[in-house]
């Protein structure tokens, strides 16, 4: 549910973008959602189309990239790809891993059309 | 991405994908196929030919255009600055703020009036305040404010969680002596978040550490089903040790599980009703808050 929350700030930073860039509209609105973000992608797509309307994002196609996770096993002393919390070391089959990437939340991009 | 235009449909590197209707949304007719990769837009009435009218910011005065701006920003960023606000303020004034998190029924509040009447008994000058988050009611803070302990009642009204500002709002209106100490006259604050084991594991509030509450009468693998919040925890505290004996509760997988999401995650059994392991929270507790005023 905290996704609703979510679309809520995505707006404000697009909105706030708006005020600043002077466009119309935004046709592609462009996410990074990290694997070991906490975010379900499904529903944060949802909440924001809900949002848009009636706003500069009305229409907009939203591509949201979902980045692997990275973590540092500490017994094979390198960095490894987990796909969510929880999950063991795809070298040792241990769990003593320390997330390094795959953690951001990020409006990376928009494109935007003037009127 | 096509330099020309700026589109990505061409076969070149790929950087801005611009869909079909969105791409020369003007009067002109487009012919911009990308197996020969034109770029040419023609007007319909006088057949005029218009290049590089698209995203790459090739300027065509009067027409629509099409640009792309990075932001690049991080979409809980209002919050984390509110957050560093807080956490900046709570050091400033010697204060160990805690986020008490878990799901609805663990007990967080019996284990609050509990741990106040404890710190009464072992550190009587210590000041003590309390935000309580939930969606309706102020009964937790009647509570609350019947150990003693002053208390300001957050209700999110249809929101899932507590986030920075809500904390840094209530904090304001706690009576004022709970803002000034210094050295060692700063107390404790506890933060009762929303009774979710999801959604405020996202939200930093400028807490010195979030505190997970399990309490036995969950299922052991919670902290697998729900590895965000554990992931985000300092302390695991087990409670309701006391029902124990009629549960099928495997204290040693529970923790196993939880280390699997956060090898470094501290545990803490109790129960805030019996007392049993109330001391080693307390210990908890006052450690951190040393380690807050620069004490170890």
């Amino acid at each position: 549910m905290h996704e609703v929350s979510l679309a809520g700030d995505i707006l404000q930073i697009v909105e706030a973008a708006e005020k600043r860039e002077k466009f119309a509209r935004v046709t592609l609105l462009r996410l990074e959602a990290g694997a070991l973000s906490g975010v379900e992608v499904s529903a944060l797509r949802f909440a924001l189309d809900v949002m848009a309307k009636g706003t500069c994002l009305h229409n907009a196609i939203i591509e949201i990239a979902t980045p692997p996770g990275q973590a540092w096993c500490v017994q094979c002393h390198m960095t490894v790809t987990i796909m969510a919390r929880g999950e063991p070391c795809q070298q040792c089959g241990n769990y003593q891993l320390q997330p390094t990437s795959g953690l951001e939340l990020r409006v990376t991009e928009i494109l935007v059309e003037d009127e | 991405m096509c330099v020309v235009c700026g589109c990505g449909n061409g076969k070149i590197t790929r950087k801005v994908n611009v869909p079909q209707e969105v791409h020369h949304a003007h009067n002109y007719v487009r012919v911009h196929e990308h197996g020969s990769h034109d770029h040419v837009a023609v007007d319909v009435t006088s057949g005029d030919l218009h290049y590089g009218a698209g995203p790459a910011n090739v300027s065509v005065p009067g027409m629509s255009q099409a640009r792309a701006i990075r932001l690049e920003q991080d979409v809980l960023g209002e919050n984390n600055r509110y957050a560093a606000d807080n956490r900046t303020y709570f050091a400033e004034h010697s204060m160990l703020a805690l986020n008490l998190v878990s799901s609805p029924g663990s007990g967080k509040t019996t284990l609050l009036c509990a741990t106040i009447e404890a710190l009464k008994q072992r550190a009587s000058s210590l000041p003590i305040a309390v935000i309580e988050g939930d969606q309706q009611t102020s009964n937790d803070a009647d509570r609350i404010r019947a150990t003693g302990a002053p208390a300001i009642q957050i209700n999110t009204g249809k929101g899932c969680h507590l986030d920075a500002k809500m904390v840094g709002d209530a904090f304001s209106r706690l009576p004022p002596h709970y803002h000034v100490g210094d050295g060692d006259q700063g107390g404790v604050l506890f933060i009762e978040n929303v009774g979710n084991l999801v959604c405020p594991a996202m939200w930093d509030l400028g807490e010195s550490a979030k505190v997970v509450i399990l309490s036995v009468t969950e299922g052991e693998d919670k902290p697998l089903k729900y590895p965000d919040m554990f992931a985000a925890a300092r302390l695991m505290v087990l409670n309701k040790t006391d029902l124990l004996p009629y549960l099928q509760f495997d204290v040693a997988s529970c923790i196993a599980y939880a280390r699997r999401v956060n090898p470094s995650i501290e545990v803490v059994q109790l129960s805030a009703t019996s007392g049993d392991g109330m001391t080693a929270w307390l210990d908890w507790i006052l450690a951190q808050r040393k380690a807050q005023i620069g004490g170890g």
